[in-house]
């Protein structure tokens, strides 16, 4: 009965987006004002229908109903509750279920709250999103149907993949979803500015909440992604340069970008055309990175369902949105006037090179990232890894840091070198102390070492723009910068210090055996074997001493899941400030000695502190902004009021 | 503008263009284990750098001198790698000659993983990139092949070699031998 449900509220939901998208083109052609004021009530309910729909996914699986198709294939019921509902978005159907209730939901929220642009470009806007939400329907209804019934239902469910059993990643691949969606809205807006001819500065203004909630949640969910890869997979590696990590890189270097040059848009009415390009590049690297997971047509660490038939449903998707999109633009390219000029030296040239810079590093992921399939069409192939991407990207990146330096502390429009002279020149002493300083201390390799350089300087000029200013009364939005840049800085010193002062040991140890590893000795106290709800574990117990201190014992786990079978590795980690212990425990050796895998990782926990930073920094921009809105919005009321209140008085 | 308008034409050309690709490729078979098609096929040429100090690099000329072998591929990162290592040893005592691609690895995690597991290698070469892995039509670790002394792949195994598989293995290289001596 609730799987009926759920279809029946997701078929209803489905005709109110068809609804939505004839009232709202319907209107803005036929100038109708009945049809008008259909729209934005069929984006409401249709997101009420949709969270209904989602709601009986969720309640499926936490009865664990077999006969469920979907829930039979993905999950047991031995599993414990909260895994059972995160396996309501571990597969495939689920999280595309999810995707379109976030949609419903954006779209239910923008039709809600959002007046401040004209009736009309909301209109055409609603659409935009109505159209954009149909093709999804049609993708989940006619092709992953996630309430499919199987009779006769089976006794027991397959399981939920093991890896995808932890914490962290129960709540990664929906804060990935909420990013890539909120582009979606970002795209619905650049194609209603686009189709009414308004790309003004309030567009911007209306379009950049989203943005930052999307790239906030995207930061989010990379980082979290990172740091289970970190843990879960047990190499000690914290980023793979794996197709589908980077498809939720790509989006969030466009969304980067579209941030900054919104921010132009909205303060400088300059970097018009730019804007809305990147508005749509952004939403069409989510849906490209989603095509490359979801049709299996790259090899990928990550194994999910392939499928061609849906593979070819997501590319025709992809045609039709990015390619309408793009030649919209390009037809309406000549009517977006050009903006406001601005010199090379200001803070809009700053943020041009950030731009460049960050489109660049997009276009190399990319490449990389299709190469492969590139190749594959004509019989070769190969596969691109780090020795690609990481020189190649550094090479954007790091010429593009010490601008972000610089940026924030050059004025609007036009500056002058002079102003600035003092600061810079700090910044570069700075820079050349750190590198002469490492170099000469330790002696590391040359990108490790740019990158302690410049991660230098980028903490100490993201927080140069507090100089001077009343920390009191300082907007949100600008700590927001501040404290998102210092992120960057943070970031980019535990990626350094990780890949420069790291140390391991791989060694066979037996029971009460001492092994060193770096300032750590590790005692190997005892393996036994454990067992779970759903596997089970050979389980080691070794004390780990930083430099003869006080002993934390820990426990390496080897474990094997029974349902599906799969062996994954759960390692032990020592955290302090200024690095990690990570221990892993292998197999036993013929001659009875276990196998250790240590690491000694100095500061690699900042890369994810940074990650939270950036995503923080975000989050109190995002307030800033909408607490703003709000003040705008509620002395306007009161404006109003006053007006009318007059009016009655004088008559 | 009428330069930003070809540039924006472009930029759609090259849009579409991918979306070819990416439609080409969705209706190519898409089977991860292709390994039959590299059975009875020569050697790519290739010739890796050494992975560790104390063993020559790998080239496919060293592969064609005459002698059948066994082509490991296992990186040190790789869990089955280290559960095949015994029966590795196994083959190596049997009579087997066997050389080793270490996929995407450091020098000094190859050298700890042979130190823990055992060397049975003659050789072992470096692929950086996975470009010889693949090339072989291998696209996991650990699989083992078979050489015959013309440098021609007569035997694919996909993943670690259980002792079961010992028998099976030394069979196929016994019989690249025997072919080749009677060619």
């Amino acid at each position: 009965m609730i799987a009926e449900l759920g279809l029946v509220a997701l078929w209803l939901a489905a005709a109110l987006a068809g609804l939505q998208f004839l009232a709202g083109f319907g209107a803005l052609w036929t100038k109708m004002q009945g049809l008008a004021d259909l729209a934005r009530p069929a984006a409401l309910v249709q997101a009420l229908l949709c969270a209904l729909a989602f709601v009986c996914l969720l309640l499926v699986f936490a009865r664990t109903d077999l006969s469920v198709a979907l829930v039979a294939a993905n999950s047991h019921s031995a599993k414990p509750l909260i895994f059972k509902l995160a396996g309501a978005w571990g597969n495939h159907e689920g999280s595309m279920l999810l995707w379109v209730t976030v949609m419903a939901l954006a779209g239910g929220l923008i039709a809600a709250v959002e007046r401040r642009l004209l009736e009309r470009t909301m209109l055409a806007t609603l659409g935009a999103q109505a159209f954009v939400g149909l093709g999804f329907y049609a993708f989940l209804l006619f092709s992953s149907n996630p309430f499919e019934r199987l009779s006769p239902a089976p006794l027991e469910g397959n399981g939920l993949n093991p890896l995808l059993q932890d914490m962290g990643l129960a709540f990664h691949p929906p804060t990935l979803y909420f990013g890539y969606v909120g582009l979606s809205v970002a795209f619905s807006f650049v194609v209603g500015a686009l189709l009414t001819r308004q790309v003004t500065p309030e567009f911007a203004r209306v379009m950049r909440p989203w943005i930052l909630g999307a790239w906030v949640f995207l930061t989010l969910g990379i980082t979290a992604g990172s740091y289970w890869a970190y843990y879960e997979l047990g190499w000690g590696g914290w980023w793979f340069w794996d197709p589908v990590e980077n498809a939720s890189l790509m989006p969030w270097l466009a969304a980067t970008a579209l941030l900054h040059s919104a921010s132009v848009l909205a303060a400088r009415d300059a970097l018009r055309a730019w804007t809305v390009l990147l508005g749509v590049i952004a939403f069409s690297m989510s849906m490209i990175g989603t095509f490359l997971v979801r049709s299996g047509i790259l090899t990928s660490v990550h194994a999910f369902a392939v499928d061609p038939e849906r593979g070819s449903f997501i590319l025709a998707l992809l045609t039709l949105y990015i390619g309408g999109a793009l030649v919209l633009f390009v037809v309406r390219a000549g009517t977006v006037a050009e903006g406001e000029r601005f010199s090379v030296m200001s803070r809009e040239g700053a943020l041009v090179v950030n731009n460049v810079a960050l489109s660049a590093i997009l276009c190399v992921v990319l490449l990389g990232t299709l190469y492969p399939l590139l190749t594959e069409a004509f019989g070769v192939r190969v596969s691109v890894g780090p020795p690609y991407f990481n020189p190649v990207s550094a090479m954007f990146f790091l010429p593009m840091l010490p601008i972000l330096a610089v940026g924030p502390l050059l004025r609007w429009r036009r500056d002058s070198f002079a102003r600035v002279r003092a600061s810079v020149i700090a910044l570069v002493l700075l820079a050349l102390t750190v590198l002469l300083g490492v170099w000469l201390w330790a002696g590391v390799a040359i990108l490790p070492l740019l990158g302690m350089a410049v991660a230098a300087m980028v903490a100490v000029g993201s927080v140069l723009p507090l100089r001077g200013r009343s920390l009191r009364k300082l907007p949100l939005a600008v700590w927001g910068m501040v404290v998102a840049h210092l992120g960057v800085a943070v970031a980019l010193f535990g990626m350094a210090a990780d890949s420069a002062f790291q140390q391991e040991r791989l060694i066979a140890a037996n029971v009460g055996d001492v092994v060193e590893v770096g300032p750590w000795a590790a005692t190997l106290e005892g393996v036994v074997p454990v067992a779970g709800p759903n596997w089970q574990a050979i389980e080691a117990s070794l004390t780990l001493r930083y430099q003869g201190g006080d002993g934390t014992l820990t426990h390496p786990q080897a474990r094997a899941f029974w349902q599906p079978p799969q062996e994954t590795s759960e390692v032990a980690l020592v955290t302090r400030w200024n690095g990690q212990l990570y221990a892993a425990l292998g197999n036993q050796t013929e001659d009875g000695r276990w196998q250790l895998r240590l690491w000694w990782k100095p500061f690699v926990t900042w890369i994810w502190y940074g990650g939270m930073m950036i995503a923080l920094g975000g989050l109190l921009a995002l307030l800033g902004r909408l607490s703003v809105d709000v003040r705008r919005r509620l002395a306007a009321g009161k404006i109003a009021r006053r007006k009318a209140d007059e009016q009655v008085l004088a008559a | 503008m009428r330069r930003l308008r070809i540039f924006l034409w472009a930029l759609v050309a090259v849009v579409g263009g991918l979306f070819a690709l990416f439609a080409y490729q969705l209706g190519q078979p898409k089977d991860e284990f292709v390994e039959s098609a590299m059975i009875g096929e020569p050697l790519p040429a290739f010739d890796l750098r050494p992975a560790v100090g104390d063993r020559p690099g790998l080239a496919n000329t060293d592969l064609a001198d005459g002698r059948a072998r066994l082509v490991n591929i296992f990186a040190s990162w790789c869990i089955p790698c280290r559960v095949e290592a015994p029966q590795l040893e196994a083959l190596r005592q049997s009579g087997a000659e066997i050389v080793g691609i270490a996929i995407r690895d450091r020098p000094e995690d190859v050298a700890g993983f042979l130190q823990i597991y055992g060397n049975p290698f003659t050789a072992i070469g470096a692929d950086d990139i996975s470009a010889v892995q693949l090339s072989l039509g291998s696209s996991g670790v650990p699989e083992t092949f078979v050489i015959d002394g013309r440098g021609v792949i007569r035997y694919q195994h996909i993943g670690d070699i259980r002792p079961e598989h010992v028998q099976t293995i030394l069979y196929e290289l016994r019989e690249a031998e025997l072919t080749e001596r009677g060619a």
